[in-house]
């Protein structure tokens, strides 16, 4: 049954797609069909770059270097955001400040989400006094007080640096309560009857758990990954706020909203930026997460 | 209209021959159980208690009953996909509930179901093609090419167009769901499917295409069904045989021409009686037996009989004692029924 241009035009069918066409038409059709999560990504992709080199986004100035007697000006031409209490550029500060948040966003979400995948599928799946069992457990790890635990893992153990303590803290905290969720995700995906159906096939439960238990977890996983990356950042931010995290004078948004916090009533706009920035990031990381679950699933795709 | 079929043998029909599937003192029970870490059993529920029957190689046998007698989990414990409580299942000389992992796994291919509801059966997530060619790829029985010309063949073969191999589930009718679950079901080139309602949850006009098909796919591969419903007339025309189960037990079962003409157990007489005839005069006429009261709980059956509570010709030993399960037919024309009163 050779697929030819004649059969396929009698059956009024489509072609079968390269790799790359499906891939250019995928994207073509996300960006028409989620304008919002079309402008999630490019913040994201936008902030993945600040990241990686923020350099290229600050016309050679240095975060770190400030003139006294520009301190707290305004935003002008010459300094965009305008100048903090040290007189160095906010923009600047802001751009080398993405890195920082950044890593420790993907870094916490790395390690909740593959944990999470883990611990909530297989306790999920197998169910019975492992489950019970594991799940106890999860609960002690729900039950500890968040900011408090990540303050003592943060200021206990020296030997790392400060962010890899931070994401593995917040990570551990986060893959906990995830789990619970991914766990509900996966008991409700291995009742459907296609999971059945596939036992009387002679599938494993290997295949099971990664052909139908997994990705029926995905959406639950993305949304909650997309959530937690924001959630992450502000975890940072607080941190740096309360006086944790990356010591000064490295570039952080939560330091910078800790710095401007003295003279908010004379100065607001160096507390209102590294805040802006802050919430657009949590929203675009929303939003983005939101359109990309929604494309993943075929259900709600649509005919191409 | 469906009798006149169902009274002529279809042509070119393989002969029925040994057995296949023996049933033994088959008992499912679903333990409920109390407490948080240490549970423990406080009670049964005997959805399938002591049932033998067996399954000759390529007939029909249908499977009837009311919801929750138990018909269903019959033919999931046969497929061991619930774990038999006691009593043996033996497929073509091997008992299926001594064996387990990847040896089962091995005698999946030869035996296959086909769901009730074709919106649930199928993965939503994946396309119709990986669906069918799914249990393809896990008994290694053909890949790359092989396996996509295979694909296009399944479809054909239940009536489908070959190229809608990359299509989802979700674009397809509930008609032509199932024949993608009937084309998965055929994929491992089974001898025994278990049919659990296949066409319930169909519109009639609809119900008469998948019923035809699933013939024409026993006559072309000398296939043998287990056949479960609740609707008389789909049994009566696809089944050779036809067994009644009511509160997990057989009550009655003989060949099909019998049940339905012929029918002993007071049980089948009631459950046939509730049958409309589509003749106005024929059904203001005929008498109707009403049982009254509603099935037991499975969880505390009745001793003795389980049908007693109900039974409008019950005597005392029906209370007392537990009918044994006899052939009152003859050797070669055999009626099995599960009554004192017979």
């Amino acid at each position: 049954m050779a697929t030819d241009a004649k059969v396929l035009e009698t059956y009024a069918l489509r072609r079968e797609l390269t790799r790359a066409e499906r891939w250019r038409r995928s994207v073509t059709s996300f960006i028409r069909t989620k304008p919002l999560g079309t402008f999630g990504a490019a913040v994201v992709i936008l902030l993945i770059l600040m990241a990686a080199f923020p350099q290229a986004f600050t016309f050679g100035k240095d975060p770190n270097v400030g003139v006294l007697s520009e301190r707290f000006q305004g935003p002008s031409l010459s300094h965009w955001f305008g100048t903090d209490q040290q007189g160095r550029d906010l923009y600047t500060r802001i751009v080398y400040g993405a890195r920082n948040s950044i890593l420790i966003g993907f870094g916490v979400v790395a390690i909740s989400s593959s944990a999470a995948l883990v611990l909530g599928v297989v306790s999920g799946y197998f169910g019975g006094k492992f489950d019970i069992l594991l799940q106890r457990l999860v609960d002690i790890g729900i039950a500890l007080p968040g900011l408090i635990f990540i303050i003592l893992f943060v200021t206990s153990i020296q030997q790392i640096p400060v962010n890899l303590r931070i994401v593995l803290a917040v990570g551990t905290l986060v893959a906990l309560s995830q789990s619970r969720v991914i766990r509900g995700a996966a008991i409700a995906a291995k009742q459907n009857q296609y999971v059945e159906a596939a036992r009387v096939l002679g599938a494993s439960d290997f295949r099971i758990i990664f052909r139908h238990v997994t990705p029926n977890v995905f959406p639950v996983l993305i949304v909650g990954a997309s959530i937690q990356v924001g959630g992450a950042v502000l975890v940072e931010s607080s941190l740096a706020f309360l006086g944790y995290g990356v010591q000064p004078p490295t570039a952080s948004w939560g330091r910078m909203l800790n710095e401007a916090r003295e003279r908010l009533t004379q100065y607001p706009h160096v507390a209102i930026f590294p805040g802006l920035v802050i919430f657009l990031t949590v929203y675009a990381f929303n939003m983005f997460g939101d359109a990309l679950r929604d494309v993943l699933d075929p259900r709600l795709r649509g005919s191409r | 209209m469906a009798q006149q079929t169902s009274s002529t043998t279809r042509e070119g029909r393989a002969a029925i021959g040994d057995t296949l599937v023996k049933v033994d003192n088959l008992k499912v029970y679903f333990p409920v159980t109390s407490g948080i870490i240490f549970q423990r059993k406080v009670a049964d529920v005997r959805a399938v208690d002591e049932i033998s029957f067996e399954i000759r190689r390529g007939e029909t046998l249908g499977l009837v009953g009311e919801s929750g007698c138990g018909k269903s989990t019959t033919g999931k414990a046969i497929l061991q996909l619930t774990r038999p409580t006691a009593g043996s299942v033996v497929f073509d000389g091997t008992d299926l509930t001594k064996i387990k992992g990847g040896e089962l796994r091995r005698f999946r291919r030869r035996m296959q179901m086909i769901f009730q509801d074709p919106y649930a059966s199928l993965n939503p997530r994946m396309s119709v093609g990986s669906i069918i060619s799914e249990p393809l790829t896990i008994h290694k029985l053909a890949s790359g090419k092989e396996k996509k010309e295979r694909v296009q063949q399944l479809l054909q073969t239940v009536g489908l167009n070959p190229y809608f191999a990359n299509r989802f589930p979700h674009e397809f009718s509930g008609g032509q769901r199932q024949r993608i679950g009937i084309a998965r079901a055929l994929a491992v080139e089974p001898d025994f499917i278990v049919c659990d309602e296949p066409v319930s949850a169909l519109d009639v006009s609809i119900q008469a295409q998948i019923i035809n098909l699933l013939q024409d796919l026993q006559d072309q591969f000398g296939l043998t069904y287990l056949f479960i419903a609740h609707d008389l007339s789909v049994v009566r025309h696809i089944s050779d045989r036809v067994g009644v189960m009511y509160l997990g037990h057989m009550m009655e079962l003989t060949d099909r021409d019998s049940i339905f003409e012929n029918p002993l157990h007071p049980y089948t007489k009631a459950l046939l009686s509730a049958v409309p005839i589509p003749d106005p005069d024929v059904e203001r006429k005929r008498e109707r037996i009403i049982l009254l009261g509603d099935v037991p709980s499975p969880l505390r059956p009745p001793p003795g009989c389980v049908f007693h509570t109900r039974c409008p010709i019950a005597i005392d030993e029906c209370r007392a004692r537990r009918p044994d399960w006899r052939n009152v037919g003859t050797a070669d024309r055999e009626h099995w029924v599960w009554c004192h009163r017979v």
